[in-house]
């Protein structure tokens, strides 16, 4: 399986994210972000970080960037598409997922290991696993999902809500949401759930040096169900 | 000419900085300020002598980039 890390001005998380890849399989291809076309790819991730130093929105500017139109085709085409972090932020930005993550409620930047209740697994990227609780890494400062009444009404009746923050029993209640997102919410799909978009991390959770290893789960799921 | 731009959240979108700085305000003696809305501003130098022309390519650039309409208004002044 061949996966692609595109890499934005600011990006922070690629080179984890190749190693993560890697570790579980995938032939993994490094893609500069003023390219004009994605190589041959089974898997298109946007990595997390700063890019473009979050000039004028998270996300805002790498979501216009060269390699983007190709993102999008890809995107539509019905290829899976991964954000993780400010790669979420992006997909925002670009349209194809909906709302938007806004600064944290309490204008904190969070850096901590939290847990996450998988919502929805008729997916290709939680299809197999096991567990309903994982406990994965977030560190953010731009991680309130966002968006309108009716957005949400849609996203809900079509179940797009894809990880919600939740204690480690499952309970995703406010008293148990970080940053102040909507509904708990920690990642999404879009309506065909070829795109994933989410702020915690799995590719921080693969060894047990790192905390961790419930982002073990998450990579070996993805390459099994691709 | 020049085209400027002011960029605010919407109504009802949460501002926690804003907040902050309400809150700063009311602590510096400013006791008075009840509300702050923070927001952006753009001044644009573009190679445009047609006003309407020149406010038109704003107001698109505002829809696909300085604004989020999810949870920005913009005003082209």
């Amino acid at each position: 399986m061949k996966s692609s890390v595109i890499i934005f001005p600011g990006s922070n998380c690629d080179r984890d994210m190749d190693v993560a890849l890697k570790k579980f399989g995938f032939e993994n291809q490094m893609v500069w972000h003023n390219d004009a076309e994605i190589p041959k790819s089974d898997l298109i991730v946007l990595p997390g970080g700063f890019s473009y130093g979050d000039y004028l929105r998270c996300g805002s500017i790498a979501g216009k960037s060269r390699i983007i139109k190709s993102v999008i085709d890809f995107a539509n085409s019905g290829g899976l598409v991964l954000g993780i972090c400010n790669g979420f932020q992006i997909l925002t930005e670009t349209g194809l997922l909906p709302g938007i993550l806004q600064q944290n409620k309490y204008l904190n930047f969070i850096c901590k290991n939290v847990f996450v209740k998988i919502k929805n697994k008729e997916n290709k990227y939680f299809k197999k696993i096991k567990k309903e609780v994982l406990e994965l890494h977030i560190a953010h400062n731009e991680g309130n999902y966002f968006c309108s009444e009716d957005e949400l009404k849609s996203i809900e009746d079509n179940d797009q809500i894809a990880v919600t923050y939740c204690d480690h029993k499952g309970n995703d209640d406010e008293k148990n949401n970080p940053n102040g997102a909507l509904k708990n919410i920690a990642g999404i799909f879009n309506k065909d759930k070829n795109i994933l978009g989410m702020m915690p991390h799995p590719e921080r959770m693969i060894d047990p040096f790192l905390s961790g290893e419930d982002g073990s789960l998450f990579f070996e799921n993805l390459i099994e169900s691709l | 000419m020049k085209v400027k731009v002011i960029v605010t959240l919407k109504n009802g979108v949460l501002d926690p900085q804003g907040k902050a700085i309400q809150q700063t305000l009311n602590g510096m003696t400013f006791d008075n300020v009840s509300e702050v809305r923070q927001g952006k501003y753009f001044d644009i130098e573009i190679n445009e002598s047609d006003e309407n022309k020149a406010k038109s390519q704003v107001e698109e650039m505002c829809k696909k980039l300085l604004a989020n309409l999810v949870i920005e208004d913009y005003k082209i002044l």
